[in-house]
């Protein structure tokens, strides 16, 4: 596929459906006015949700609970394997129980700020409102949040922001709220309202006369192309940082289900939008398979430092004091180590390109908590961070209370995906997407312990709400058969592709190509990026693309588990996606959040905003195979909000 | 390093299965024991083979997707790690390592190194939750929980239901797996409603698939990657004895 830039045409303005109304009313007039389906109604109708993390398994579970029939899917033999699992520093709210001037309102501008302005103002508002209601329901769902010795919930600061409103779990807040999701969801299927099918893959979405009407999906064990039915689809199904191979992602997080229905007429909004996370273990041997996050609350007491000393090879703790450059308290003086996410990624990048950074190969900086060890104890630090601590041991063989972590960027969140209105709808009818696989709420950055907070509200409090203004007007139709033109179609399109990827016999395997695609998108299209590398970059993944087709080796066959087959299928749409990263990336031209084009920054190396030509969200809409995607502006108003310049000096 | 590896190879739950050898040379210390197996695997595809099936997600030991027997042990020899989390600097020049799946009754093999562990969801299914539907929960400072309840419901919750107690217990005894859950609910006054149902229809459920008793000798503990502890399977006896 050529991408042609200059091609691309302003269609129409794609509608958001956002309410009138002062922006702290609208989620409340919405709820207020929005259409309901009876009871009676309820079990009539039909919703698939794909994905089973926090977003999939909370919508899934509340969706059990108001009476409709639920059928969930997931490629993990259990629900409890998502890579929510994984987050770990916490889920905000603005609860204030710390007393330190926090509110929805500041939550809001924290985000819209921390977002760079590409983020819609109803949406943040709406997310940061329902952030205590998530909040309330974990902990009657049983998370064990971390306390303080009255009893009551205890909190931290997380990056770019000046409050303490995260709510933590030790390191481990993914997983409890994830696990809590996972025995709602359980409660559901006991319930007999939601029907679990495990180790399925969706692999295709079916659209009936304009409406999403079903999946396609493979069974990974029997290796069976089943087709499901449904009045409404949900896609929980995560992010596509693994687009870059090495990522802190979990190996098997992969785009598919997002592309396919992409393909089938869902835009895509700002895929180039991908936040490198700065804290994680730097790269350590060839066949790495993953890049493992430190979480972002260790710069609560940790201290970023590289020597002055370009090429210095002491041990960090032979360095005195003098000699370290805590390039981020330099520089940012007001936020300090809690800059946020994208800023400290650009600076730890900028240290290393320059020279001054440590480890084998200089690609890396020191995160340092003698101070803080000092300073507190090591009990303290051990109740803060101990599982943390005692998987950077168990893995790079240093022991961080002793000596500094080495850190490294590492690709991480996904703020681009699939464009959804206010209420989570695609510009398919019938087709939501929720959690990190739409677009919606955290602009061009997202900030730390966000991630938690939006995907569960989307989950249990905002797609349950919206869903029902859709399957309103779906009461009277019957439930969806199985046997049309279309499910005809989709299965058989999957059957062959999935033939064609079994049969082109070549040499090698689809990681080789993973790893090859995930170098180009790292070098041309990850932290920094310009036009030259990115038009460089379109060419290397057309010509690994072709090579894909025609050198791949997967062994064995369709009708069974097949490991290999699963990957490439995944990697085959990877190939496709890396087109559209680039061509997002080429389109924007200016500097935001984590997109950082190197022709558009300030004298000292901060990012330039175009707000004049780029206050807008890039939706993509496919047209076809070997066609350039057609461009739709989503122009992005703030009334609200007084567009500034992001300082956290 | 140079390694000899025994893996067991079995197509499907009915086939019989055999341990296969492979030679892996220039192994790095730095990579993990997931690692070096993708490396086999990527020789096994690019030679024509058949890769080894195993599972595996998160690679930061919290998904508790992977899990295998390494020479003897739940996730390998080292305590207090997953199979991702297993560096290969544990292992040495020339040695014989020997891999097989879970195996315990309620776990069938569904492909070499692969069980399929759905038994546990069903335990879970039973009665692991809380009875709360969304929009119904108070203000969550309006729940006092003391600290030390707090953070020993924590450390039991830790558990990531990879099933390596289940694999370490020569009665494929689930209760370290079931007692996690049930000590994390007992500790918090969100979970102490339904505290007697829940014990009832957890154990029941873990009888009825095929899991054995416990055989008090604590491997479950000895092995568990999270390091839940052998006290979570006292607070669940007492548990159930006190529902009935």
């Amino acid at each position: 596929m050529v991408v042609q830039i200059e091609n691309t045409r302003n269609m129409e303005k794609l509608n958001a459906h956002i309410p009138d109304g002062p922006l702290a009313l609208k989620w409340t007039k919405y709820k207020a006015s929005v259409k309901l389906v009876n009871p009676a109604n309820k079990r009539k109708i039909d919703i698939i949700v794909v994905g089973t993390g926090v977003a999939g398994a909370a919508a899934a579970s509340t969706l059990g609970e108001l009476g409709y029939n639920v059928k969930t899917f997931s490629y993990h033999d259990t629900p409890r394997r998502a890579h929510s699992v994984a987050s770990q520093g916490g889920i905000n709210a603005a609860k204030n129980y710390r007393n330190d001037g926090d509110s929805v309102y500041r939550l809001f501008i924290d985000m819209i700020k921390g977002g760079d302005y590409r983020a819609r103002e109803a949406n943040v508002y709406r997310a940061a409102e329902v952030s205590n209601q998530v909040i309330d329901h974990f902990t009657a769902l049983g998370v064990p949040f971390a306390r303080d010795y009255g009893g009551t919930l205890n909190t931290r600061s997380f990056g770019g922001v000046q409050v303490s409103r995260t709510f933590y779990a030790k390191g481990q807040t993914g997983q409890q709220c994830l696990l809590a999701s996972y025995a709602s969801l359980n409660r559901q299927i006991k319930n007999g309202t939601v029907t679990m099918y495990p180790y399925r893959e969706m692999l295709d979405l079916v659209v009936i006369d304009g409406r999403a009407r079903g999946i396609i999906a493979r069974n990974m064990i029997s290796g069976e192309i089943e087709r499901h039915s449904a009045h409404a689809v949900v896609l929980a199904t995560g992010g596509y940082g693994t687009i870059f191979y090495l990522s802190t992602l979990a190996v098997n997080s992969n785009a598919t289900a997002a592309w396919k229905s992409y393909k089938k007429g869902a835009f895509f909004a700002n895929p180039s939008f991908v936040q490198i996370h700065p804290t994680s273990i730097p790269q350590m041997n060839e066949f790495q398979a993953k890049l493992t996050l430190m979480s972002e609350s260790l710069r609560n007491d940790g201290r970023i430092w590289v020597p002055k000393e370009k090429g210095d090879k002491r041990p960090p703790n032979d360095i005195p004091e003098n000699e370290r450059d805590y390039y981020l308290e330099r520089r940012y003086p007001a936020f300090g180590n809690l800059v946020p996410r994208d800023i400290a990624s650009r600076a730890a990048k900028e240290r290393c390109d320059a020279g001054y950074g440590v480890g084998p190969a200089g690609l890396s900086v020191y995160l340092d908590f003698r101070d803080a060890l000092a300073k507190q104890g090591k009990k303290a630090i051990e109740e803060k961070y101990g599982n943390l601590f005692d998987m950077y041991k168990t893995i790079t063989g240093t022991d961080p209370y002793t000596e500094p972590m080495r850190i490294y960027p590492a690709g991480h969140y996904t703020m681009g995906g699939l464009w959804v209105d206010y209420e989570l709808m695609t510009t398919i009818p019938g087709l939501y997407a929720i959690g990190e696989a739409n677009f919606a709420d955290h602009g061009a950055n997202r900030l730390g312990a966000s991630s938690l907070m939006q995907i569960a509200a989307d989950g249990y409090f905002i797609l349950p709400v919206t869903i029902n203004n859709y399957l309103a007007g779906q009461i009277k139709v019957p439930s969806i058969p199985v046997e049309g033109r279309e499910f005809d179609e989709a299965e058989k399109s999957v059957k062959e592709r999935l033939e064609k990827l079994v049969s082109i016999g070549g040499k090698q395997s689809a990681t080789s190509f993973h790893k090859r695609l995930g170098k180009i998108m790292w070098d041309y299209c990850g932290m920094s990026r310009n036009e030259k590398g990115l038009l460089k970059a379109l060419d290397l993944v057309k010509n690994l693309r072709e090579e894909f087709w025609k050198d791949l080796r997967v062994p064995g066959s369709l009708k069974e588990l097949n490991q290999e087959l699963e990957k490439a299928a995944r990697i085959a749409d990877f190939l496709e996606l890396a087109d559209l990263l680039i061509a997002d990336a080429l389109f924007r031209k200016e500097s935001c959040g984590a997109h950082f084009r190197e022709e558009y920054q300030t004298a000292d190396g901060e990012t330039l905003r175009n707000d004049a030509e780029y206050t807008c969200v890039a939706a993509w809409e496919y047209a076809g195979e070997g066609k350039a995607p057609i461009l739709h502006r989503e122009e992005l108003k703030f009334e609200e909000v007084e567009m500034k310049v992001r300082s956290y000096k | 390093m140079n390694l000899t590896l025994k893996i067991w190879r079995q197509k499907d739950a009915k086939s019989k299965g055999k341990f296969v050898t492979y030679k892996m040379a220039d192994v790095s210390p730095e990579m993990s024991f997931l690692e070096m197996l993708d490396a086999l695997n990527k020789k096994l595809v690019e030679s024509g083979g058949d890769p080894v099936a195993f599972e595996h997600d998160c690679r930061e030991g919290i998904c508790g997707t992977c899990g295998m027997y390494i020479n003897g042990h739940p996730h390998g020899p080292v305590p207090a790690v997953t199979t991702c989390m297993l560096s290969m600097r544990y292992f040495s020049d020339g040695d014989t390592i020997t891999v097989e799946p879970w195996r315990a009754k309620p776990f069938p093999v569904i492909r070499d190194l692969i069980v399929d562990r759905s038994a546990m969801d069903k335990i879970q299914v039973a009665g692991g939750y809380i009875s709360v539907n969304t929009g119904a929960a108070p203000d969550a400072n309006s729940i006092l929980v003391p600290k030390k309840n707090a953070e020993e419901a924590f450390d039991a919750a830790a558990c990531i239901g990879c099933g390596a107690c289940v694999a370490a217990c020569k009665n494929a005894s689930a209760m370290l797996f079931v007692s996690a859950r049930i000590s994390q609910y007992a500790l918090l006054p969100q979970g102490r409603l339904e505290a007697k149902e829940r014990v009832r229809a957890m154990v029941e459920k873990m009888d009825e698939l095929g899991f054995g008793n416990c055989s008090n000798t604590g491997a479950c503990e000895a092995e568990c990657p999270k390091q839940v502890k052998l006290v979570n399977i006292a607070r669940l006896n007492r548990e159930y004895y006190k529902a009935y």
